[in-house]
């Protein structure tokens, strides 16, 4: 690719599926996901990188998709809430969260369970500050956190407690 | 809101990012990580007419120990950075500021070219680059040039690079023995922009300080030495009373600015508080 476009073809695998489309450049991922996709689980808030709640996964790592054009994921893998719902990769997370109500309004819901997941891949039994920092960067308005930071730590300890076995 | 229009090219290699960068000039902006450049467009601050997205370029990433210094790539991601076994061993410094910048899902996109080029005064790798004396290296048309950190930050926002120049890496020199160093910043909400940070570097031989570099950020338009501070603590015991006695040379070394953290006289006090805690915290100083 060399001449620059306004409109690009691009082939993203989004939840193991593969679209093609024809895209503005200007188009975030986020809006491509909602708009083009209808994957409306990926949330649009502030637009500048600062709430976190259209956290999804790029090629395995999160990232903000609304500081990332659609364009840039031409080729990539893309995960979003729904893919990780329905393949039952959340399950446990998702259970805890019910289970220490960890969300109400559910608007920054998807993008923080995106941040726990990565942080549970990544970092075998996280202490409660480890968890706050990891999710520095999750607003949520609702629940002051607590619950969520409880709901992250069990799923850790229980992880942790079965790896021990 | 956002990003306004614009043309996108995706360059293959160096030699075809510069072509763009040369066909379009003051018209193209370079995207890396896109983590402060695509806030920007969506706030309308900027409204590059192209963008030459130089992501898919390999040879613009990674990291290289060499004999006297670590070549760091300018499309380095932070957390490449961040989980680096060479940059925790050889520059200390930059491993410990990682972890400020931003949150995970940022660090996973933003790059060390991006955030100097971009000349935050807030950011850390400006200060980090500063305090270490490295080296930029860019490309443009006449080829690569060398730029010194104390040469490249002009000003806010505003960095040594000209139009058509494209950031290729960073040169830290590897530190000799005896130096370490001290990072840390404040900041309203973890992984925020700092209302005031500090990267220190020197030498604690001996049981003395000697070639400290002591850079503040987010207190002026650009990452910034303290000078008086630096020749206070030049020869004198690498203990706590000495950090004690010469923060009063930072009321000549800066004049913050008031701004949404607070009044000047707050940031500079904070720039003391924060600078006494720190400096503390480096290897071979006593308590």
């Amino acid at each position: 690719m060399n001449a620059p476009l306004e409109t690009i073809e691009i082939s993203v695998t989004v939840n193991g599926e593969r679209v093609k489309r024809s895209v503005p450049a200007r188009l975030s991922l986020a809006d491509f996901l909602r708009n083009e996709l209808e994957l409306t689980g990926t949330h649009v808030g502030c637009e500048h990188g600062v709430c976190g709640a259209c956290t999804v996964r790029v090629d395995g790592e999160i990232v903000r998709a609304c500081l990332m054009f659609a364009v840039q994921a031409d080729g990539c893998k893309v995960d979003t809430i729904e893919g990780m719902s329905a393949s039952r990769e959340l399950e446990e997370v998702q259970s805890a969260f019910v289970l220490t109500n960890a969300l109400q309004c559910g608007f920054c819901t998807p993008g923080v369970l995106m941040a726990a997941q990565a942080l549970l891949r990544d970092e075998t039994n996280p202490t409660r500050e480890r968890i706050r920092e990891y999710l520095s960067g999750n607003y949520c308005r609702c629940t002051g956190y607590q619950a969520i930071v409880d709901a992250i730590e069990a799923v850790a300890r229980a992880r942790a407690a079965r790896n021990a076995r | 809101m956002k990003a306004p229009r614009f043309a996108y090219a995706r360059p293959a290699s160096v030699a075809e990012a510069l072509a763009l960068l040369a066909e379009h000039e003051d018209e193209a902006r370079v995207l890396a990580g896109g983590q402060s450049l695509v806030p920007m467009m969506n706030f309308r601050v900027a409204a590059p007419k192209v963008l030459v997205d130089i992501n898919r370029i390999a040879a613009l990433a990674g990291i290289e120990v060499a004999k006297n210094h670590v070549r760091i790539g300018a499309l380095t991601r932070h957390v490449e950075m961040e989980r680096s076994a060479d940059i925790a061993r050889h520059l200390p410094l930059v491993a410990a500021a990682m972890p400020h910048v931003a949150h995970p899902a940022i660090r996973n996109r933003g790059t060390l070219g991006g955030s100097c080029a971009l000349g935050d005064p807030a950011a850390e790798l400006p200060a980090c680059a500063l305090a270490l004396g490295a080296t930029f290296i860019a490309a443009g048309k006449k080829g690569e040039r060398r730029i010194a950190a104390r040469d490249f930050f002009t000003g806010l926002y505003a960095t040594a690079l000209k139009a058509g120049e494209l950031l290729l890496a960073a040169e830290f020199p590897l530190p000799k023995p005896g130096y370490a160093s001290a990072f840390g910043e404040l900041a309203r909400r973890h992984g925020d922009y700092a209302m005031v940070g500090v990267a220190a570097h020197g030498s604690t031989q001996g049981k003395k300080f000697s070639d400290m570099r002591v850079v503040f950020f987010g207190v002026a338009d650009r990452p910034q030495r303290a000078a008086q501070f630096e020749r206070a603590l030049d020869g004198r015991p690498a203990a706590a009373k000495t950090i004690a006695a010469a923060l009063a040379g930072l009321d000549s070394d800066l004049s913050p600015r008031a701004d949404l953290h607070g009044s000047a006289a707050t940031k500079l006090h904070l720039a003391k508080v924060l600078a006494g805690r720190v400096l503390k915290t480096m290897e071979g100083v006593a308590a």
